[in-house]
């Protein structure tokens, strides 16, 4: 098996065994990288010169025992997180240039524990889509057939870990957009509890939904990412107080009693009978674990869809604002003031991005306000009544995490409403900000990756990512790579 | 332009204010950049002032300290629950593309403040007050088709106190100001410099015939910066509207500029014209909970307000009204004040002395007190100087003028100077004695009955001892010798 197919808890013992070296890890990845990349386009920049400047650096830490989570772990990092002089362009044209002079929270956490940057993968312009058809500069490809999707709007991240262009990858989670992608592309995508990871240094989409998280190549590995990432952080006000859990503990703990929800909605017409038949077989394994399914109702999740995009864009036609050329990345020179903001918003943005802006703008508007942005935050609050209501009944619950396998390119991008049901099972966990897991569970006929969603209660990772773990290692599905 | 006279009596202007305070915090309310005014442009920015991509706010609790404060002063219902909230609106000053501030929730409602108009005091209700931050500056110079931004005001945290409409007069108005800046300014949460843009004032202001309850259609006033054009820029606006309505008419809601050169109002947009800002809660920053033990806590270190002090001071140093009322306007004249009456000083020769000529010689270089070269300790020991007879109180205005030039204390002037009051008998009589050997005239026509030439008698001993006769004896030797 060569280096870079491994995990980040494989790749740990043979380190701190000194078996192998930091660099032979990178030699491994930057190979695969070179051979593959052609036809996947992860990445939107691979930073292979600094990763080995760090790595020489690891080695010495290791020779000396000091080996800290993720010494000489080559990790990628989706492009709407701040990398101190590296180029974060958030898949946007409107940010070709920029270069932030300041680290996000979650890569400094990860730069505290030595990890090695791969590169900065690609993604949905501002993180808006579920496909990366919206990516600025080109879509990336899902690894098991590239002529479908891989998902998105982390779908640079689902395909660098699936194609083993990185060990893990680093992702944002706005309405889905670990856990789609995660599920198309046939790794472990994990949104934690809002408020578990800090935002500093994402590029704001929609900040009250926004929150990082890891894909990997197993649970353990987003595990142990989330130990590192997580916590209570003082430049993020929204980021919750108090010490993080060590959640690697809870990995290989059994599930015997653990009651499982199966909403009745999340079943529904529009569900691919693959993805339903996968899904219902992992829940019949779940049993056989020790779990017990519960028949549940999330009665609001019709609503969920429709409230997402009206409080996901307004957020963002605010947070898209500072993008006026003033400052910093594309500025379209113009007669005069607001000539130049219109021409430079007008080049800068892609139209998904443009959709949203005026949407949301039309949302917040004077005598709309209470129709739109009101009213969804009142049906906000009725869906987290829901989770609330079931978690009374239940530990966790279990859903597909997309109605679909991965669709093929264009499939959807000429009716907008289509590709925003792509992400019907995933919205709702961001609506009332509770973590949810996306573990791969099955193959469709046409041999594309199926993922199983488990959702948590508020900042109840431990138990989603124990169940994960038992359903991981009690079925074969992760372990097997695509052809490429 | 000039307007024509009406009738003013017919009408009568209803206002309200909204100003804006520059709260007193070292760093900006969400981020820890400095908020010192006059610094070089952009030096005192981060990404989080300029809006970088990503960035975070994080509250400057300083900030809410002082708003709590300021409406506990003014006995405003501090909320239990507020929350920011995003305005929006595009401008080259304005990196984010929108203002944090408060809109639906504000940290304080209700409260009042009570200015004297005519010696009644006049309650002035006040809808809220709530903290946002603060613009940059657009910088139109160089001539070249573009301008400059500076972001150092970036995010300077801003109090905004917002008046009910029962304000009648720009008097009134000018009143409001001046009690809200004392009262800030006490308080210590704003340091009330208009010219560094501290405190600045928008205002809403309509007519109506007396008599009549609807309101009229009310304008909004922008760009107020001194208690002057508070006053000027109302009394220009309230013609102008009753001029329009006596015209036959009609007021348009708008918004003015008022232009302190001109002493005008001009129009800057319609209603129509308004922006739409689209505010809704600002999702990067949680809602204010401030614990009933912190406000208490607040509550407990609030300062001695200007009213209560001017009333202390009528009772404490049986002072006139007027006397208290001035000396309690400003924070630093009352302790200056007090603490030359705990020096010594008699209550109302200290008042008298300060509103007199200390006021005047800081007037003349336009020095407040801060700056002031005595010290209040000095004026107290001056004073002595005068009651144990030491000076009189013609050469104490000339010791005073030495000690401000100096900065040394009465003795040090009154020896140097060689300013000591002549008590000596025999010395004032020989004095007297060689004016009246040269004012045998003077002293016939006094015998015949014009008493006013005692004045002449004095002024002349006076000046042949330098003033430094002791008016006293001097008063009695020259009656007795006349006699």
């Amino acid at each position: 098996m060569k280096l870079n197919e491994m995990t980040i808890t494989g790749l740990r013992n043979l380190l701190d065994k000194k078996e192998i070296r930091p660099s032979e890890i990178l030699d491994d990845v930057y190979a695969r990288i070179e051979e593959v990349e052609d036809k996947i386009h992860a990445y939107l920049i691979t930073t292979k010169e600094q990763a080995y400047k760090t790595a020489a650096e690891a080695e010495k830490t290791i020779i000396e025992n000091k080996t800290a989570l993720l010494t000489g772990i080559p990790i990628a990092v989706k492009d709407n997180m701040c990398t101190e002089g590296i180029l974060t362009t958030c898949g946007s044209k409107i940010l070709y240039n920029f270069i932030p002079p300041y680290e996000s929270t979650v890569t400094a956490r990860m730069k505290a524990q030595h990890y090695l940057l791969t590169g900065k993968t690609n993604m949905d312009e501002f993180a808006m889509g579920s496909s990366t058809e919206n990516s600025a500069y080109y879509p990336s490809k899902n690894p098991w057939d590239t002529g479908c999707v891989p998902g998105g709007s982390s779908g640079g991240s689902a395909a660098a870990v699936a194609a083993d262009e990185c060990i893990a990858a680093i992702g944002s989670d706005t309405g889905g957009s670990i856990r789609q992608p995660a599920s198309l592309c046939g790794v472990v995508g994990l949104k934690p509890t809002y408020g578990a990871v800090s935002r500093y240094g994402l590029v704001a989409f929609a900040s009250s939904l926004d929150q990082i998280g890891p894909l990997t190549k197993t649970v353990a590995d987003s595990a142990l990412l989330l130990n590192v990432i997580g916590g209570h952080d003082p430049k993020d006000s929204t980021s919750a107080p108090g010490e993080i859990k060590d959640f690697t503990k809870v990995i290989g703990q059994d599930i015997k009693g653990m009651r499982i929800g199966i909403p009745e909605e999340y079943f529904i017409k529009g569900l691919d009978s693959d993805v339903e038949a996968s899904v219902k077989d992992a829940l019949k394994k779940l049993e056989a674990l020790g779990a017990v399914p519960v028949e549940i109702s999330l009665p609001h999740t019709e609503y969920a869809v429709a409230t997402y995009y009206v409080i996901a864009t307004s957020e963002a036609s605010s947070n898209l604002a500072r993008y006026d050329g003033v400052k910093y990345g594309f500025r379209r020179d113009g007669k005069d003031l607001l000539d130049m903001y219109m021409k430079t918003r007008a080049e800068g943005f892609g139209p998904e991005v443009k959709r949203r802006i005026m949407l949301g703008t039309f949302a917040l508007s004077s005598g709309y306000y209470d129709a739109y942005y009101r009213k969804a935050q009142q049906v906000r609050t009725l869906l987290k009544t829901d989770f609330e209501k079931a978690f009374e009944k239940v530990d966790i619950i279990a859903t597909p995490t997309a109605p679909t396998t991965a669709f093929r390119f264009g499939e959807k991008t000429t009716d907008p409403l289509q590709m925003y049901l792509s992400d019907i099972f995933t919205i709702s966990v961001n609506l009332a900000g509770v973590p949810a897991i996306s573990v791969p569970c099955g193959f469709s006929a046409k041999r594309m990756p199926i993922g199983l969603q488990l959702i948590g209660k508020h900042f109840d990772e431990a138990s989603i990512l124990k169940a994960a773990y038992a359903f991981e290692q009690s079925t074969e599905w992760h372990l097997r790579k695509p052809t490429l | 332009m000039a307007l024509k006279e009406t009738n003013p009596m017919k009408y009568e202007a209803v206002i309200g204010l909204e100003v804006h305070a520059q709260m007193a915090t070292d760093t900006k309310i969400f981020c820890g950049c400095s908020t010192k005014f006059g610094s070089e442009p952009n030096s005192q920015t981060c990404p989080v002032c300029i809006g970088m991509p990503g960035v975070l706010p994080v509250l400057n609790k300083k900030a809410v300290e002082c708003a709590i404060k300021t409406g506990l002063a003014v006995q405003s219902k501090i909320s239990a629950y507020s929350r920011f909230a995003r305005k929006n609106y595009f401008y080259p000053d304005l990196p984010k593309g929108y203002q944090v501030s408060q809109y639906e929730l504000p940290i304080c409602e209700g409260g009042h403040i009570e200015i004297v108009i005519d010696g009644e005091v006049k309650r002035i209700g006040l809808t809220r007050i709530h903290m946002e931050e603060d613009a940059g500056k657009n910088i139109h110079e160089g001539g070249g088709p573009y301008s400059f931004v500076d972001l150092n005001r970036t995010g300077v945290p801003l109090m905004e106190i917002v008046s009910e409409p029962d304000i009648r007069t720009p008097a009134e108005a000018a009143a409001y100001m001046k009690k809200l800046r004392a009262i800030l300014r006490y308080l210590e949460v704003c340091d009330g410099n208009m010219e560094q843009g501290s405190l600045r004032c928008d205002a809403n202001v309509s007519v109506r015939p007396i008599g009549q309850k609807e309101l009229g259609v009310k304008v909004e006033l922008k760009n107020i910066n001194s208690f002057r054009y508070v006053e000027k820029a109302l009394e220009y606006e309230i013609k102008r509207q009753i001029n329009v309505i006596e015209s036959g008419g009609k007021i348009v809601q708008e918004t003015r500029l008022f232009d302190s050169s001109t002493g005008v109002t001009q129009s800057m947009r319609s209603k129509e014209e308004a922006h739409d800002y689209r505010y809704f809660p600002e999702p990067d920053l949680v809602p204010i909970v401030p614990s009933e033990a912190w406000i208490e806590k607040i509550r407990q270190a609030l300062t001695e307000l200007p009213d209560a002090k001017r009333e202390r001071f009528v009772t404490k140093y049986s002072l006139p009204e007027y006397d208290a009322e001035l000396l309690t306007t400003d924070k630093t004249v009352a302790d200056w004040y007090e603490t030359a009456v705990l020096a010594g000083g008699q209550p109302k020769a200290v008042s008298n002395w300060m509103m007199g000529e200390l006021t005047k010689m800081l007037n003349d270089e336009n020095k407040s007190i801060e700056n002031c070269p005595i010290k209040p300790e000095h004026l107290a020991g001056m004073l002595k100087l005068i009651d144990n007879g030491t000076i009189s109180g013609k050469i104490a205005k000339t010791v005073f003028e030495e000690m401000y030039k100096t900065g040394k204390n009465a003795d040090a002037v009154v020896k140097e100077k060689g300013l000591v009051q002549i008590s000596d008998e025999g010395a004032i009589e020989k004095a007297v004695d060689e004016v009246l050997s040269k004012s045998a005239q003077e002293i016939e026509r006094f015998k015949a009955g014009d008493e006013k030439l005692m004045g002449f008698f004095v002024g002349q001993v006076m000046k042949a001892t330098k003033g430094k006769a002791n008016p006293q004896m001097l008063n009695e030797l020259l009656r007795k010798k006349l006699s």
